[in-house]
């Protein structure tokens, strides 16, 4: 019961936050509450068990990103431009779709469950099998990197293919094109 | 930063803490949360805080641009290479038995621990990439405007 | 009727499902691609929150066992499968995110803006330009 609370508590700071968001132009100031989401999502995830997903989610959400964030703030502007456009549509399309998640949610079995479809399979087998067969306390580091292993070189060649990408839009490897240098490379 | 004393100083004191939290969360990965994405974007962190605080140039003196490129690639080299030594033994792609026949699950610790450290470098590599990458290209605000 | 057992069990579902439309609002109904990015997170962050209330068991704790290997078969362990897919998924995030602010970066240099409206009128106003000059070139009046 005091999980709920806690749950319920954290949610409401959660859509609080969402909502400053929503309504915030100056930039800065959505870049901090984006971190104060990450802040609160990880404590959410603390509660639910997930203690792996709360260090990555307070490491990078409310570190890295922040200052990815401010850096292209610094690139670009800092204030939002006040848009002409309705609220009316999207308003509506949200609700639709939310409307469509909440009906697809409602055969779901209950929260915390421990018979349903995802607590049986294979993540029994992976709890159970683990400790004779890998002997580490940790079973989502046995998961992530020996059961599902070829899963994480994906992801990390993801991660790889990613920053190179970054690299190749805005790296200051390639001599920096100014508008004098077009001309020039046009002439000759 | 040049007028930011207290900064600069804490900054300082920090840093070696950071990397040695980061060591620890990577190899203390196998027993209490952490493992090599932790620890990547943590190490990542230590290098970033330092190029905030005294200038880009500082930190590429220390981590210079060409070997972070080579580590983003590195990292996920060693990821495959270790599927791929397995494959040489007999075995399946990383399938981590193989490093150690009789034992297997002494074979599973040095395959987790060998997969990791690719992880920890290539997050690290390509973390501390993309804010150079950014921290390089001039600002279009300056310092006072904010 | 649905009872109260089930009200309690969904509500979080719900919950997440206004935190996610709250993400996909911003994305829809704002101009300003930093903030688009940041509503963009916003739905992925109630996403992973989804995920791993899936694998959550009441009564469970976090799936590391004691560092003896002493297992209590009475104590519950919470699913360590959607951990494992959304602490990859995190990083992956972050670093797609930066893909895209830097996006925006190059955006800002070439339209000297990053207001999807704007953007959208130079564009426009080039396609008038082009199709004039194409008119004239085929020798009609544009």
């Amino acid at each position: 019961m005091l999980e709920t609370f806690i749950n319920l508590g954290l949610f409401v700071m959660l859509v609080a936050t969402a909502v400053a968001i929503t309504r915030m132009r100056r930039l800065f100031g959505v870049t901090m509450m984006a971190s104060v989401f990450s802040l609160l999502s990880a404590m959410l995830f603390v509660t639910l068990d997930a203690v792996d997903v709360a260090f990555t989610e307070a490491a990078v959400g409310a570190g890295i990103s922040t200052v990815l964030m401010l850096s292209t703030l610094t690139l670009t502007s800092r204030i939002e431009k006040p848009t002409t456009r309705s609220p009316l549509v999207p308003l509506v399309v949200t609700a639709i779709t939310g409307a469509a998640i909440i009906y697809g949610t409602l055969d779901m079995p209950n929260f915390g469950d421990a018979h349903s479809p995802a607590q049986v399979g294979v993540a029994a087998r992976y709890m159970a099998e683990s400790p004779t067969d890998i002997d580490i306390p940790n079973v989502v580091t046995v998961v992530l990197a020996s059961y599902r292993g070829f899963d994480t070189m994906g992801e990390t060649a993801v991660v790889f293919t990613a920053g190179a990408g970054v690299l190749m839009l805005i790296s200051g490897l390639r001599r920096r094109r100014r508008k004098g240098d077009d001309k020039k490379e046009e002439t000759s | 930063m040049r007028h930011h004393l207290i900064l600069r100083v804490v900054t300082k004191l920090l840093i070696g803490p950071i990397i040695l939290f980061a060591l620890y969360v990577q190899f203390h990965g196998d027993f209490s949360p952490g493992g090599g994405f932790q620890a990547g974007v943590i190490m990542a962190v230590a290098f970033i805080l330092y190029g905030i605080v005294f200038g880009l140039e500082a930190v590429q003196h220390v981590f210079p641009s060409w070997l972070v490129h080579k580590l983003m690639a590195l990292g996920v080299l060693i990821f495959a290479g270790t599927g791929v030594a397995s494959l040489f033994l007999g075995y399946d792609f990383l399938d981590y038995g193989a490093f150690s026949p009789h034992h297997p699950s002494h074979g599973q610790h040095w395959g987790i621990l060998a997969v990791e450290f690719g992880v920890l470098v290539t997050v690290t590599g390509v973390m501390v990439a993309i804010y150079y990458a950014f921290a390089m290209r001039r600002p279009a605000i300056s310092d006072e405007e904010w | 009727m649905p009872d109260i057992e089930y009200i309690l069990g969904h509500m979080n579902y719900w919950l997440f499902t206004v935190l996610m439309m709250t993400g996909l609002y911003i994305v829809v109904a704002k101009g300003n691609l930093i903030k688009k990015i940041v509503g963009l997170n916003l739905f992925q962050t109630a996403v992973f929150m989804f995920y791993i209330s899936l694998g959550k068991v009441t009564g469970g704790t976090a799936p590391i066992f004691p560092v003896d290997m002493e297992i209590d078969p009475s104590v519950a362990y919470s699913n360590p499968l959607p951990h494992v897919l959304i602490l990859t998924a995190i990083v992956v995030g972050i670093a797609t995110t930066s893909l895209g602010l830097a996006l925006i970066v190059r955006i800002r240099e070439e339209y000297e803006t990053i207001e999807e409206d704007e953007i959208l009128k130079i564009e426009t106003d080039l396609v008038h330009v082009e199709n004039k000059i194409l008119g004239e070139a085929m020798g009609g009046r544009a």
